[in-house]
């Protein structure tokens, strides 16, 4: 497979994912705000910030925008076009990865790419946001579904598929991590806070911001408390958002990429960030919570967080980047070649 | 009734006699439509359009920054042409492309037209097109045009007439397919009834094409590793380059995907360099390999000629062949057909005056306001005159130009194009537009034409221009397998 294809296919799978992940993240925190019912703009930026933090975003926010508040964030995040991680930045890019790579992907995923594009370009597309943004979130998420079982259902098992899950879940594993990492960040330092209501509602909202409340609240039958919350995130081996189930699915399409084709490259495994990565997984399998938290949950996972970039830009740089070559040079060198062989033929 | 309106003024129309009859052939297109409500019709047309919106059947408009892309406008109601009609343009176009690929083998080898003095060896020597560079050069079984998408338009009469070859990189045949699968959902029984020949096999037939040319061995696999070479994603036929590629199941390559080492190409991959075989480019000559052509190229590959020249790699269509687009050689295609297969050419040309010639050049400065004056190598409708609809200013600034360069123009008489039943929008109904006709010609183990083609119509009212970049939009295209019976009653 041409490089450039894989690596139009590995974003697609990112961006798509993060364009679901972004929108789920403000469906979650919109509800949130009208369960806290009234309170003021401190509140208001308190608790929009972080989720600015847990994409990234913060410093280009504020570039833009001089106070985060509901309209500002939601706006920003979903529709700011200098904003590489807004909904709709994401959903392009993804589109327009697929659009380079039209050839090699169905034509159902295409479409569906297409479609949601086209939902975000419409110039009512705003009015439909401010009139219901549940619905908005709701029909975003829905087309990344949709993408997600078309391509299940219709892409070939080949190495586009392994570049395609590679970046899917490569961005879903940070996103994860990212959310965790910010709500045990504000939450824990305000010791009266814990327990009470709205810690209840935040933890709350952090598994449903990874889609995770039903799979926990079934796993646990139990109350919501931040130690399960933080044990389901990063470890259990069932639910497909974890860190750990994440991990597992990289390293299921780490072992594919770039191997058994003659005159091939060496697999990712054997390079130092493919072994540090190997090294996360079985740890992952071996720690309880307790063991994460005695080292930090927030250390825990920026190591991740880490360790996971270090593969990402190893597999991005060996097997789907390559330099683009020296055209002065290269024309150059063809060009004496050419003399060359006139010299011989006269 | 829907075409109770309908007027033919006094052109040539395809579905109507002069007499107001439908012509036989149309019989069942135009009773399918005119049971139809207006309003009915409308949904079909804005159902087609919405499916190509939703399926990115686009091309991206230039100069804008938001990145706009427009469909290709498409109009519901098919043209059709009747088996016999079909039989002769299939015989006419098989008959033009060998004379042509015969043309092109002979000027780059012994030049025999050129010493028997039927064509002036300068007019060939100084063509723009003309590859120097690839004089005694080998291309595999001596196939120079594999791809050839001839533009047919029909005067008054109803005679068709070949308006330019394209022996260079013709696109539109990914339209054609697309409308034809259009068409399949807006109306499926008219479809049936009529007994319409398919289109879809193009894209096999161009790949067996492609693979019938394969350096010999390709190195021991089961196929030639076959590539569509495009500019890129912004090239505003972007989409017919992944369509094609699709199609066919083949890699969609980009100049910076590909390397030449050892006067061979290879493709960057995920598993290293893997060797290319065939290249369908769709890149023109000058940008195709900066170490040969132009220098300022991003978009070719350093070698590529090299790699070709050693029988290597083959390219489709193979360079050197936009000679043979030169409209003043467009001029002696019949007089080749004469040359190379004794025969007088079935399809007819447009009378053409040369500037070149001292005759030729007084009769056109004489005549510039009622003649078509067209530089001999620009396509999509640009440097050109329409002597009858322009401005004194401007046939002074030809006339100029053609003074300074008689080389570079030549001139025809307008042709009335052939006019075409039209969907102008609910309140107009239908309306004659003019028309012309691209098909699409392989040239693999034979020759062949695909059964239809691409029917470009000039939506605004009276224009002569089907150019998608001026306006025009397209229309699909059915051969009629059975012959068509007597004709009928007038229906309207």
């Amino acid at each position: 497979m041409l490089s450039r294809v894989a690596a139009s296919l590995y974003w697609m799978g990112r961006y798509l994912e993060r364009a679901e992940n972004i929108a789920r993240l403000l469906d979650v925190n919109i509800q949130l705000l009208i369960d806290f019912g009234s309170i003021d703009d401190q509140g208001v930026k308190e608790h929009w910030v972080p989720v600015l933090r847990s994409v990234g975003d913060e410093e280009v926010f504020f570039q833009h925008y001089a106070k985060a508040d509901s309209a500002s964030v939601t706006e920003f995040m979903t529709f700011h076009r200098q904003n590489p991680n807004s909904v709709f930045s994401c959903v392009c890019a993804a589109r327009e990865n697929a659009r380079q790579v039209r050839d090699q992907i169905s034509f159902e995923m295409w479409e569906v790419l297409n479609e949601v594009y086209l939902f975000l370009q419409a110039s009512d597309a705003q009015k439909v946001w401010r009139d219901g943004p549940g619905a908005f979130y709701d029909q975003v998420k829905r087309y990344s579904h949709l993408f997600q079982g078309l391509t299940d259902a219709t892409f070939s098992r080949t190495e586009g598929w392994d570049f395609l899950q590679f970046g899917k879940y490569l961005e879903r594993a940070d996103k994860t991590t990212r959310i965790l990492d910010v709500k045990y960040h504000i939450l824990l330092p305000r010791a009266t806070d814990v327990g009470g209501a709205i810690d209840t509602a935040q933890w709350q909202a952090v598994l449903r911001s990874t889609s995770a409340l039903e799979a926990y609240r079934r796993f646990y039958v139990t109350e919501i408390l931040p130690k399960k919350v933080a044990e389901f995130l990063v470890l259990s081996d069932s639910f497909p958002r974890s860190l750990r189930y994440c991990l597992a699915a990289l390293n299921d399409s780490l072992g594919r990429i770039g191997t058994g084709q003659e005159g091939g490259l060496d697999g990712p495994e054997r390079s130092a960030a493919g072994v540090e990565f190997r090294q996360l997984c079985d740890e992952l399998a071996r720690l309880s919570i307790d063991d994460v938290i005695a080292r930090g949950l927030h250390e825990f996972l920026e190591m991740a967080q880490a360790v996971i970039g270090r593969l990402a830009s190893h597999v991005y740089e060996t097997y789907m980047h390559h330099p683009p070559v020296d055209m002065a040079s290269e024309i150059r060198f063809h060009q004496q070649e050419q003399q060359q062989q006139q010299q011989q033929r006269s | 009734m829907l075409f109770d309106d309908y007027a033919t003024d006094s052109f040539f129309d395809e579905m109507f006699s002069a007499d107001g009859t439908v012509r036989p052939h149309y019989r069942v297109v135009a009773d399918g439509l005119n049971g139809m409500e207006g309003v009915e019709y409308q949904q079909k047309q804005e159902a087609v359009e919405m499916a190509f919106m939703r399926g990115g059947v686009t091309f991206t408009v230039y100069n804008d920054t938001q990145g706009t892309e427009r469909i290709f406008p498409f109009d519901c109601v098919p043209r059709v042409i009747s088996a016999e009609e079909w039989e002769v343009v299939e015989r006419g176009l098989i008959q033009r492309i060998t004379a042509l690929n015969l043309f092109l083998h002979d000027i780059y080898h012994d030049q025999k037209i050129l010493k028997d003095r039927v064509i002036p060896a300068a007019h060939v020597l100084s063509a723009k097109h003309f590859r120097r560079e690839f004089m005694h050069f080998q291309v595999p079984k001596d196939i120079y045009v594999h791809i050839c998408g001839t533009d047919l338009i029909r005067d008054h009469a109803g005679r068709y007439l070949v308006l330019e070859d394209n022996l260079r990189c013709p696109s539109g045949a990914s339209y054609m397919l697309e409308n034809r699968a259009a068409i399949k959902r807006a109306f499926p029984e008219i479809l049936r009834q009529a007994g319409v020949r398919p289109v879809d096999d193009y894209a096999q037939a161009l790949l067996s094409a492609m693979q019938h040319v394969a350096p010999a061995g390709y190195q021991g696999k089961d196929h030639p590793n076959v590539v569509l070479l495009t500019p890129g994603v912004f090239n505003s036929a972007y989409f017919e380059h992944a369509f094609l590629a699709r199609q066919m199941g083949i890699p969609i390559v980009e100049g910076r995907d590909l390397v030449v080492r050892d006067f061979a190409v290879y493709m960057r991959t995920t598993a290293g360099l893997v060797p290319v075989d065939v290249i369908y480019r769709r890149i023109d000559d000058d940008f195709l390999d900066p170490s040969v052509f132009r220098a300022d190229s991003l978009l070719g590959v350093p070698g590529l000629v090299n790699a070709a020249r050693a029988g290597n790699v083959t390219l489709a269509n193979s360079i050197g062949t936009g000679v043979a687009d030169d409209k003043l050689i467009y001029y002696y295609v019949s007089k080749m057909i004469k040359y190379y297969l004794g025969e007088d050419a079935i399809l007819d040309s447009v009378d053409t005056y040369l500037a070149s010639e001292a005759k030729d050049r007084t009769y056109i400065l004489e005549n510039l306001e009622k003649l078509v004056v067209k530089s001999a190598n620009e396509a999509g409708g640009y440097g050109m005159l329409m002597g009858p609809w322009a401005s004194a200013a401007e046939i002074e600034e030809f006339r100029t130009q053609i003074v300074a360069n008689p080389r570079n123009f030549i001139a025809q008489p307008p042709i009335s194009l052939s006019r075409h039943p039209t969907w102008v929008g609910e309140g107009g109904g239908f309306e004659g537009r003019h028309i012309d006709l691209r098909p699409y010609i392989l040239y693999g183990d034979k020759i062949s034409v695909n059964p239809g083609g691409l029917t470009r119509v000039a939506l605004r009212k009276g224009s002569l221009v089907v150019n998608s970049s001026q306006g025009g939009g397209s229309k699909d295209t059915w051969v009629l397998r059975q012959p068509a019976g007597p004709p009928t009653a007038p229906s309207v």
